[in-house]
């Protein structure tokens, strides 16, 4: 009987490419702006990712994002290399600066000041130049995307020189990092320097990064942190995930995303549950008659569910495919955030469990309220 | 009492029993001011081994008979043993098995599934009887040469004519070797012509000592082939005539 449900399916190839393109008009638009969000929010922790080397954020308390800095004090760094959990520790500074540029221009960046005699937090793929050359003087990284952005259409060239807080600066490479969620340039810097190009506070130091000991879990020292020196220390990826949530309770950005989401989920359910009835209603004599001729309610029951099924598999290959593709596209040539974790699968293969449920929901009522007598009249 | 089984077991019927006995059957429709009384106490016995017509003007019940005794709607009242089998008193499931094993139907408008070829849906029923689709379709290829449609097997039913959509019809019916051929109006789509070649190749196919086949038809030129016609006005029987 399923192969006979198949062929009914495929039968009727108008009806049958209908229903599946709106099943997989709606799995792209779930998976593609489900995975723009993610790209998004990921977007957010882009210099938490960076940072390599260094698996603990130690912040002030009230810390709720990566941009939300709360400057520390020289003794905090002290209190943090005194927890017997910590191998070491060394100040990070992250904070905004404007460049001034030659041509007069004025650009905001992001300004990363790196621990003098370590480097951690440092880029790990250059484009241009060496990294040791942070420490010459005056000396700047910038990395790629940033560069382009300072210097649009020129060729990458060590020396570029441009003013911070009256200061001058100078390229001394150009680096891979991520794209940040301001799209601003990411400068890295000495800490020593980039506490001058920053405008001048009493405290600077933005977070102080530090390693376990050797063989201790980086939770259990971050519980020690905390314990020790009541400030909030956090590994890696707690931090990355404190930040995007922060992005998810206090901006529009997830209800927006949502909103479009839950578009493509009714505009899909709308258009596969009407072509998908219609369907049904054009084969209802061809069930009346399968009924008649001695077919039980729960088989033709099971005919209409594995009908759904079956465009709803298709459907959803299609759509993910399709977004898919669009990633992989769009990620090379624009400068769109998309990132398809293994989740939006489940998620978007969930959504289209429940559309085709609710597609098939009329038509299962359509073929069990119909007399076999229908094929008498 | 003990209910009646969902399917015979065919060596314990008289083939002299009437494969079909109505006694005082009446189906009504709705009810209160909608009350629509179809059948009006209708008695009426079908034998084995001979076509019986269900004649009458339109509107006078004939259908609905037809629904009752094939076991898809159940009479208000009244008696309808077909087989030997209380078909209203069993269950649902069991008067579907009921009907998927012992009742073959010949639609007035063929009712073929569009997407499958002449072959796979004269195989149907025997799939809905749980048979494989390979045999089922292999035994569908032995039976379509019978009904004069050995060039048309893999043809699809909007390639066929409507008096070859009917042969396949007929096919798709008489496959799994029902005892019980229920027809409505099988010549109602065709030409005379056409008409005729379908009830004589009923008469030589479908008619056998152990079968009962029942035509409902409104159509008096095909009346010459019926060996029993049952003459029905508002509800009722009002003549049986038999030939032999």
């Amino acid at each position: 009987m399923i192969w006979i449900a198949w062929k009914m399916l495929i039968g009727n190839r108008g009806k049958y490419l209908g229903i599946v393109l709106g099943i997989a008009f709606a799995s792209l638009l779930i998976a593609q702006q489900g995975s723009i969000f993610c790209g998004l929010m990921l977007l957010t922790t882009s210099q938490i990712q960076d940072v390599k080397g260094a698996d603990i954020w130690v912040m002030d308390r009230n810390v709720q994002f990566i941009d939300d800095i709360k400057p520390l004090s020289e003794d905090d760094l002290y209190r943090v290399r005194g927890v017997s959990a910590v191998d070491w520790a060394v100040r990070f500074y992250k904070g905004l600066a404007r460049a001034r540029l030659e041509n007069g221009n004025f650009q905001q960046v992001i300004m990363l000041g790196l621990d003098d005699g370590t480097l951690v937090g440092a880029p790990t793929e250059m484009v241009a130049g060496k990294l040791e050359d942070l420490f010459q003087p005056d000396a700047l990284i910038v990395d790629e995307n940033g560069y382009h952005q300072l210097w649009p259409q020129q060729p990458i060239k060590i020396g570029q020189v441009f003013e911070m807080n009256d200061r001058r600066g100078v390229i001394v490479g150009v680096c891979k990092a991520s794209r940040t969620f301001q799209t601003f340039p990411i400068v890295y810097a000495r800490y020593s320097l980039a506490t001058l190009y920053a405008p001048m506070e009493r405290k600077v130091m933005s977070f102080v990064l530090a390693q376990g000991k050797p063989g201790v879990p980086a939770e259990f020292a971050c519980q020690a942190i905390t314990k020790q020196t009541g400030l909030l220390a956090l590994t890696r990826e707690q931090f990355m995930w404190k930040t995007i949530m922060y992005y998810m309770n206090n901006t529009g950005i997830p209800v927006n995303f949502g909103i479009t989401v839950m578009l493509g989920f009714i505009v899909g359910t709308a258009i596969a549950g009407q072509t998908f009835y219609l369907f049904t209603v054009e084969n209802i004599k061809q069930f009346g008659a399968l009924k008649a001729m001695g077919t039980s309610n729960p088989r033709i029951v099971g005919m209409v569910l594995f009908q759904a099924l079956q465009v709803g598999v298709i459907g959803y290959c299609l759509g993910i495919g399709a977004a898919a593709t669009f990633g992989a596209m769009t990620k090379s040539a624009s400068k769109l955030a998309f990132y398809m974790p293994w989740w939006i699968l489940l998620v978007t293969g969930g959504a289209v469990l429940v559309m085709i449920f609710l597609s098939s929901l009329l038509s299962i009522r359509k073929v069990l309220v119909v007399e076999p007598a229908i094929v008498f009249k | 009492m003990t209910p009646a089984p969902a399917t015979l077991d065919r060596t314990k019927i008289d083939a002299a029993q009437a494969a079909v006995s109505c006694r005082g059957v009446v189906k009504e429709f709705g009810g209160g001011h909608t009350l629509v009384t179809a059948l009006r106490g209708v008695d009426l016995d079908v034998p084995f081994g001979e076509m019986t017509l269900l004649v009458g003007p339109s509107g006078c019940g004939k259908t609905t008979l037809l629904s009752v005794i094939a076991g898809i709607l159940d009479p208000t009242r009244g008696e309808v043993h077909v087989l030997g089998v209380d078909v209203p008193r069993l269950s649902g499931g069991r008067k579907v098995a009921f009907r998927g094993k012992n009742i073959g139907f010949v639609f007035q408008q063929y009712n073929l599934l569009p997407a499958l070829t002449a072959a796979e849906n004269v195989a149907v029923p025997l799939m809905i009887g749980g048979v494989s689709r390979n045999a089922a379709v292999a035994k569908a290829l032995t039976l379509l040469p019978k009904v004069g449609l050995a060039n048309r097997m893999n043809s699809l039913p909007s390639q066929l004519s409507g008096g070859e959509q009917q042969r396949v019809a007929i096919a798709r019916a008489l496959i799994h070797e029902p005892r019980f051929l229920v027809c409505d109006e099988p010549t109602a789509a065709l030409d005379a012509e056409n008409g005729h070649k379908i009830l004589e190749l009923m008469h030589e196919v479908a008619v056998s000592p152990t079968r009962a086949v029942v035509i409902v038809t409104h159509d008096n030129r095909i009346f010459s082939f019926g060996d029993r016609i049952a003459t029905m006005e508002d509800g009722r029987i009002v003549n049986v005539e038999s030939k032999k």
